[in-house]
């Protein structure tokens, strides 16, 4: 894991700028968080970015409103403020109203640890798993989010969550969304490395006999992919950067046909009350490639 | 009952009828609906959309958020033609497009799905936002909501940000038969007023004192019409 100088965020706001350029369908909103990320296109289109101030359940409602008059809606703001708190917008406004939109977040689970609790969503895919239809892409690197907000604002009217973080890979990897890519081949399980996860898993399985997958989109879940990785042995370990086991079901649903074993392995869901820094947070949560080894040997020898 | 539904929809004389309908009361009468009057102003004499235009894309947007109680609603979408008076007696049955909440993707004519409270206005910002993006400045945008709705506080999120940010295409409607458990000291339009928003108050009973508010002139700004009726009648 490295913290880079230029982040999935930054990233965000070119491929963002570049998309309200070229498609007159997008509309940018804004709580004010990243707001000064977009000065040349507020100026632009004034139309098409808006800054709803610090309104997060307006933040949804617009967009949901601009959606219903046929716009392609992209809004933006922490997890913690972008699902959880208006949470009932994003069933409700854009769901139940039976429109599109793409939700990036950042800062979702442990990005800024000093932040404390208010600052962390660790549940958010946990939560977009309770409503129908949502497209979830955690990119693991800056050319990543790239292809993925590309591929979220260019699909239809659909609902697309692209979950950003500072944590992220040494390397973008070829993805193709919605598929899982093998990393690496191995014969005594299935590591299943979800974004950000992959270089600590790659570093914790590096001496284990293991099938590494990494995948950049969550849901719909590859199961296909899933199973085409599994060799002898259907045990699977998932690694996400969010709430331990939200995959697990989708996992369990994967391999119904098969006797199987899914360990889930993410953020406790127990609250931390702890500050510091990102890799102290990792090592608490037991997602540092060390203890990441430990664990999955445990489970898969 | 099917003869009775048949019956060819009209005038406002109508609605009284096609409202029992659904209620199976044939004593119903028009104040027992606090929206009813309000309503039908707005589809008759003021609103640009119709059954041939609800898919038009610079039609005028009509959006009921205080989707409960919705007869009103349907007698008035149903004299307007946007769906058959012979489906209201099914109001509320498993097959029904008409539920207690409507549903915009079952209801011909609804512009949005509503029932938890205080949707309507951030969906109506963001509606009056989208048509201004894409240059069509003609079309308005008006929202129901209803005082005891007001409490919720998606309202004055959107309250003030229309205000701000001069959202002349955005209009509300508040019924207000005073259901807000705490009330509204100084009243609902000052809120409003208060973010820069043009403002009238009038009898929600009375047809050309609703009129004359609708279709005031307030450039720059979005526009409230607080219209009052006998307290609590649903």
């Amino acid at each position: 894991m490295t913290t880079q100088e230029f982040t999935m965020r930054d990233q965000f706001a070119l491929t963002t700028a570049e998309l309200l350029d070229q498609d007159p369908r997008t509309a940018l909103v804004l709580a004010d968080i990243g707001a000064a990320q977009f000065p040349e296109s507020a100026r632009a289109h004034p139309d098409r970015v808006v800054n709803v101030g610090i309104r997060e359940q307006l933040l949804i409602g617009v967009a949901g409103g601009l959606a219903l008059t046929g716009m392609r809606p992209i809004a933006h703001t922490f997890a913690s403020f972008l699902i959880e708190r208006p949470f009932e917008q994003v069933k409700l406004d854009l769901n139940h109203q039976g429109v599109g939109a793409v939700l990036v977040s950042a800062a979702g689970s442990y990005d800024w640890p000093a932040g404390g609790r208010t600052h962390m969503a660790p549940g958010d895919v946990a939560l977009l798993d309770t409503l129908p239809d949502w497209h979830v892409h955690v990119p693991g690197h800056p050319a990543e989010a790239d292809l993925l907000l590309r591929h979220a604002v260019a699909a239809g009217d659909s609902l697309q969550y692209v979950r950003l973080s500072v944590q992220q890979n040494r390397e973008a990897r070829p993805i193709v969304p919605g598929r899982f890519l093998t990393v690496r081949e191995g014969a005594r399980g299935v590591v299943l490395a979800v974004g950000p996860m992959l270089d600590a898993v790659l570093e914790a399985t590096e001496t284990l006999d293991v099938t590494v997958l990494y995948a950049a989109t969550v849901r719909p879940f590859d199961a296909a992919g899933l199973r085409a990785a599994i060799g002898g042995r259907a045990d699977v370990v998932l690694v996400e950067p969010y709430l331990a086991g939200t995959s697990e079901r989708e996992a369990h649903r994967a391999l119904e046909q098969l006797p199987h074993r899914v360990l889930g392995l993410g953020v406790p869901v127990a609250e931390h009350r702890h500050y510091g820094s990102l890799p102290e947070h990792l090592a608490a949560y037991g997602l540092d490639a060390a203890h990441l080894h430990a664990r999955i040997a445990a489970f898969l020898w | 009952m099917t003869s009775e539904a048949t019956r060819t929809p009209g005038g406002f004389d109508e609605l009284p009828h096609l409202i029992s309908l659904m209620t199976g009361d044939e004593k119903h009468s028009p104040a027992a609906t606090s929206t009813l009057d309000a309503l039908w102003v707005l589809y008759d004499r003021v609103l640009k959309v119709g059954p041939a235009t609800v898919d038009a894309p610079d039609r005028d947007r009509f959006l009921l958020s205080k989707g409960h109680g919705p007869m009103a609603y349907y007698a008035v979408l149903a004299a307007k033609g946007f769906f058959p008076a012979e489906l209201l007696p099914s109001f509320g049955a498993y097959d029904s497009p008409l539920g207690h909440h409507p549903d915009r993707l079952l209801v011909p004519g609804a512009e949005i799905g509503s029932g938890s409270l205080g949707h309507g206005l951030p969906l109506a910002v963001g509606t009056a936002l989208g048509l201004r993006a894409q240059g069509l400045h003609a079309p308005a945008v008006w929202v129901l909501i209803g005082d005891a709705e007001f409490d919720e506080g998606s309202n004055h999120e959107a309250v003030a940000f229309a205000g701000a940010y001069g959202l002349e295409r955005l209009h509300a409607l508040v019924i207000d038969n005073s259901s807000a458990t705490h009330g509204w000291n100084g009243g609902i339009a000052a809120r409003f007023a208060g973010e820069g928003w043009s403002t009238a108050t009038v009898d929600g009973r009375d047809h050309e004192e609703l009129y004359r508010a609708y279709t005031a002139p307030h450039p720059g700004r979005p526009h409230v019409v607080v219209a009052r009726t006998e307290p609590k009648f649903g």
